[in-house]
């Protein structure tokens, strides 16, 4: 099995999609001649043609609703929206057309599109090219909303993303592109959307994560394994509907849970996390449910210490870690 | 304008309050805080402190009469009222109250006199969680589950909280680790609400020791979890059982001879040492049957009279203490009991007592007299409601009838739960024992 990045990963599953099936086509800023600002698309304009992969307009809105009305058509579109940051002109479309359609024709029609979107800091970007926006999404019933964390879940989840017969945004950390590497399989598989993942296996405390600082949290569960403290780590994948089952097992476990996202922490999902532990696994709980965020600071500062400030690290998650552990 | 002092609540519960005593007059100038009366309530006794500060123009309800809560008792005239006082009617009220609000916040063990009726001045319990060891939801269900005493518990999380895994551990090892005498599943059974909470103040003291200097060449020896159990048994016992202590003297030279006139055969035929101890067991026993009062339990709202008589015997080890128990006592020859002392005592030394041998004890018996003690005050096995000790058989110069005969002579010293006993029933139950004991001849039945 080829051992390759999670952007990778991401183009393969676009391409083995639109082999598959002749209605899947991408749009978006650069998705064609460039092949994407990230390359996730490189290759693709080649192989497919310009009426499959369509350079757009610098204008959310019409991707996205181009993309609803192709879906509406019986179309699969893939929809690239540039930095998840540029979503906001596009929010009316996603959350009163996309999301609404099935509900307000009462199952006649369907929107079947797919919502890439680069998000998350550690990359220098600044304001505008670091943003954690999913939390905005995640209570929009007729969404889905899923954000894998490894290479062979971004393949996976997005094979399975295309194939839904309802709108899926997809959230791609855009710092794991070229840093987080894994063994992806060149066969059709998909990752179903809703299930969460336990991504190591332990007994004294539970973490749960998803994005980029889910290896945040594998790298220093890895460092307290050797001080002896066993962590349980549970990678959502999907944000919404977020897989309650296993959020609860996971809780249950070890009744010590530590809910780690690079988005702010006010009104993110791991809010919504800790309320559903809260409702299932009170008499399992051995601790206070923690959260460790990014801080409700406006945007990513551009300055290099302040942006060091604002992003979780290993060094910090193991911190939090370790002091639950200790509860 | 004249601040009105109410009847302050003086508990939860307490609808109505006496005026034992006024400690001011009318005249008199008093500060915030000084103390305007003692009150008498079923539950506490208790000074009104003044709410403002000023002079006493009027005392409303005499002294020893019983009035409802919030029912004024008497008017103080504010210092500084009289200033700007007409023309703002309301100031002194709302300062008043404002009195009772800053008041019920001081940890101050008076209570808040309400000066406004609607203003209810429960008396806030001051957080005292410093010490007071807290739970979380995994351990108290795990702990209820599995009838686990949390106080008995080490906690190795952050301040020595116990925590989930802690409580696990004990459960996988297959339930709480005995130590003395009570097994939890009885402790549960007596143990009102108030008694639990006040175990855990008390775990709390045997645990925080106090802070002792250590010279150079001292031996610092680490508490076991059964030394800390004990210490946490006793602390507990002697904190909540108010011991009263009372010793008679008896003389067993009948008891001695016959022992001495039985002993070889009956280690022949049995196997087993004749000691004294199964005389002095099978006597008590007897006579709780007599006195089934003492054969009891406090359990806060009531006194628990048990049926079953289970004869705790302690049992000493190198560096422990163990009850366990002679079960249906009263059901038992003295050969039967000698059996049973023989076997706990030995499966005590060997480690190997269960659960079971340690619980269900209704009266306990102490062998002091075996390391030669000649008196003791022994602390009460909780929840029993009294211990008693045999002390050395001594060869002691007694007059009977007025002649000086050399006797074999014992003390049986006997501590006692005075909420739950009096002198007067343990003055008999110890006359009755020694009665039987004296009784002793050639004519007792060993089988």
């Amino acid at each position: 099995m080829a051992v390759i990045s999670y952007i990778d990963a991401i183009t393969m599953a676009m391409r083995e999609e639109m082999r598959r099936d002749s209605n899947v086509f991408v749009l978006g800023e650069d998705v064609g001649v460039r092949g994407g600002v990230f390359r996730a698309t490189v290759g693709l304009i080649d192989e497919f043609g310009e009426a499959r992969v369509i350079d757009t307009p610098l204008a959310e809105s019409a991707i996205v609703g181009v993309g609803i009305g192709a879906a509406a058509y019986g179309m699969r579109p893939i929809a690239e929206i540039q930095f998840a940051d540029f979503i906001m002109p596009a929010v009316n479309q996603i959350v009163s057309e996309a999301a609404k359609m099935r509900y307000r024709s009462n199952n006649d029609w369907t929107c079947p599109i797919t919502i890439r979107a680069p998000y998350g800091g550690g990359v220098h970007g600044a304001l505008y090219h670091s943003q954690s926006v999913e939390a905005m999404f995640t209570n929009v019933p007729g969404l889905k909303v899923v954000a894998p964390s490894t290479p062979y879940d971004a393949k996976g989840l997005l094979k399975a993303a295309i194939r839904d017969e309802d709108p899926v945004l997809f959230f791609e950390h855009k710092r794991c592109y070229r840093l987080i590497k894994g063994e992806v399989p060149e066969t059709d598989y998909t990752v179903p959307i809703g299930k969460a993942d336990v991504k190591r296996e332990g007994s004294d405390i539970t973490v749960i994560s998803y994005g980029l600082a889910l290896h945040f949290c594998l790298q220093a569960a890895e460092k307290l394994a050797q001080e002896g403290i066993s962590a349980h780590v549970l990678d959502l994948r999907t944000l919404y509907p977020l897989d309650k089952e296993a959020i609860a097992e996971a809780a249950s476990k070890t009744g010590k849970v530590l809910i780690v996202h690079e988005d702010n922490k006010e009104g993110g999902v791991g809010g919504e996390v800790a309320a559903i532990i809260a409702e299932k696994c009170l008499f399992d709980l051995d601790a206070p449910i923690k959260r460790l965020c990014g801080p409700d600071v406006p945007a990513m500062p551009y300055s290099p210490p302040m942006e060091k400030f604002f992003m979780l690290n290993p060094d910090k998650v193991y911190e939090a870690m370790k002091e639950l552990a200790h509860f | 304008m004249a601040t009105k002092v109410l009847m302050p609540q003086l508990g939860e519960s307490v609808t109505e309050g006496t005026i034992s005593k006024w400690l001011v007059k009318v005249g008199d100038t008093v500060n915030k805080y000084d103390p305007l009366a003692e009150v008498s309530t079923d539950k506490v006794n208790a000074e009104v402190p003044s709410t403002v500060a000023g002079r006493v123009t009027e005392i409303v309800v005499p002294e020893g009469e019983t009035v409802a809560i919030g029912t004024l008792i008497l008017y103080i005239e504010e210092t500084g009222a009289e200033e700007g006082g007409e023309s703002t009617p309301s100031a002194p009220e709302q300062t008043s109250a404002a009195a009772v609000t800053q008041q019920a916040t001081t940890p101050a063990t008076a209570p808040t006199a309400s000066v406004q009726a609607d203003v209810k001045a429960v008396p806030s319990q001051p957080a005292q969680g410093g010490d007071k060891p807290r739970y979380s939801p995994a351990v108290m269900h795990l702990a209820q589950q599995h009838g686990i005493d949390l106080s008995r518990v080490t906690g190795s999380g952050m301040g020595g909280r116990v925590t989930r895994k802690d409580v696990q551990a004990i459960i996988d090892a297959g339930g709480q680790a005995p130590a003395i005498a009570t097994a939890p599943a009885q402790t549960s059974d007596t143990a009102a609400p108030q008694v639990t909470r006040e175990t855990a103040v008390s775990a709390s003291t045997a645990s925080s020791s106090v802070e002792a200097a250590t010279a150079p060449g001292d031996q610092i020896i680490p508490i076991s979890s059964v030394r800390r159990t004990i210490a946490n048994r006793l602390v507990q016992s002697k904190h909540e059982a108010p011991h009263a202590w009372t010793m008679v003297e008896v003389d067993v030279t009948n008891l001695v001879n016959f022992r001495n006139q039985a002993k070889d055969e009956f280690k022949r035929k049995e196997g087993l040492n004749l000691t004294f101890l199964p005389f002095f067991i099978k006597a008590v026993v007897e006579s709780l049957k007599e006195y089934p009062m003492i054969n009891s339990t406090w359990a806060g709202d009531k006194i628990i009279v048990k049926k079953d008589i289970n004869i705790s015997i302690a049992v000493a080890t190198e560096d422990a203490l163990y009850v366990p128990v002679i079960k249906d006592a009263d059901q038992k020859s003295i050969l039967g009991i000698a059996k049973s002392v023989d076997d706990l005592a030995a499966r005590t030394r060997a480690g190997k007592l269960t659960m079971d041998d340690m619980s269900g004890g209704t009266f306990t018996v102490n062998n002091t007299g075996s390391f030669g003690s000649v008196q003791s005050m022994p602390i009460i096995n909780s929840p029993q409601a009294a211990i008693l000790s045999v002390e050395a058989i001594v060869k002691r110069p007694v007059v009977i009838d007025d002649m000086i005969a050399i006797r074999s002579m014992v003390n049986l010293c006997m501590s006692l739960d005075h909420r739950v006993l009096d002198g007067l029933i343990c003055g008999r139950f110890l006359q009755s024992v020694k009665q039987r004991l004296e009784s002793i001849g050639p004519d007792t039945k060993l089988y």
